[in-house]
């Protein structure tokens, strides 16, 4: 799934899950990209992909690809 | 402080001295504005807050770091909603790349209409959590020897419930309270169940450490000045404490002398 980029007629698109709805974002985005576009600030936010924490100074570099499943986390009011 | 007799430090909790024995909760506050006013009313250093994925639909971004500095108050993660060890490891471990702290207040459901903690998931990711470095706040039923459990586990405080999580039904066994916290010596912190001031001050005149409390302030008609009403309260009780009560007694014993009386 995730070697489509390298393929014929990559599509512009990939497929992610995102906060469990289905999502469709342009190629080659990272996920500090992915945030930018939400307009989520890094620092507000903890991201998990693929059931695995991202370290923060990871965002830049982790690239958004084909079938992640990305949540997006932050503190609210709890008890 | 105006106390006589009795000095009332600070008391700690792993590596932290607080001066305040109030934890409170941000959940269901109105608004966002009176939920910080009534947070300062209540004198509270501690603060739970809980992790959720962020709403993606809204036009901003709703996180509580917007409202709450990490400066002003010590932000303790929750894992509550969590009904597994295994949702709570995900849960504690998310709160704690949010970069503030290594702390958690652990919370593992077993039933939904009580609220009631599944002490056994609890002790089980207690474990864990304690093994991957964190301070581990477990809340927990009023079980002692669940406490002794946790408290082996390596747990920072032992939390056990006064009555039921948003009950507001005060502090149903106190006599389980009072044991706990003379068996364990780790902090003892009474969370959930408190519903107004009597309840705090109760709760704080059995000697544990600290109250932890959220819908009591929350729901209540004016958040603030409930705030302000448990800040004394937990403060009474406190110094009641230390001021050690009378005996009860069955019987009425006069205040003024029978003696002297006219013929």
């Amino acid at each position: 799934m995730t070697t489509s980029k390298a393929g014929k007629q990559a599509p512009a698109t990939v497929s992610i899950t995102l906060n469990g709805k289905a999502r469709a974002v342009g190629t080659g985005l990272s996920v500090a990209g992915l945030l930018g576009e939400l307009e989520l600030e890094p620092g507000m936010v903890v991201v998990e992909r693929n059931r695995e924490i991202l370290a923060r100074d990871a965002i830049a570099t982790t690239p958004v690809e084909d079938g992640d499943r990305i949540e997006l986390v932050h503190f609210v009011g709890g008890g | 402080m105006e106390t006589t007799g009795h000095p009332d430090p600070t008391f700690a909790i792993a590596d932290r001295t607080f001066t305040s024995r109030l934890i409170v909760g941000t959940g269901k506050y109105r608004t966002n504005r009176e939920m910080v006013d009534a947070i300062r009313a209540s004198g509270a250093e501690m603060v739970t807050v809980a992790v959720r994925r962020v709403d993606l639909d809204r036009s901003v971004e709703e996180g509580i770091l917007h409202h709450l500095d990490p400066a002003e108050f010590f932000l303790l993660p929750n894992t509550a909603g969590c009904y597994t060890a295994a949702d709570a490891l995900r849960y504690a471990r998310l709160g704690r790349a949010a970069g503030l702290n290594d702390w958690v207040k652990l919370e593992v459901i077993g039933d939904e209409r009580t609220l009631l903690p599944d002490t056994a998931a609890t002790l089980e990711a207690a474990r864990e959590l304690v093994a991957e470095g964190f301070k581990v706040m477990a809340y927990t039923n009023d079980d002692l020897i669940t406490a002794l459990r946790l408290e082996d586990a390596g747990c920072v405080a032992v939390m056990p419930l006064a009555s039921p999580i948003g009950s507001g039904l005060g502090v149903v066994n106190p006599y389980y309270i009072r044991e706990i916290k003379r068996r364990l010596s780790v902090p003892i912190i009474v969370d959930a169940g408190v519903g107004t001031a009597s309840d705090a001050c109760v709760t704080m005149e059995q000697g544990v450490d600290g109250v932890l409390m959220n819908t009591a302030i929350a729901a209540a008609e004016d958040p603030v000045g409930m705030a302000r009403a448990m800040k004394l309260a937990v403060r009474a009780g406190r110094d009641a404490y230390l001021a050690g009560r009378m005996e009860a007694r069955d019987i009425a014993v006069p205040s003024s002398p029978r003696g002297g009386m006219l013929e």
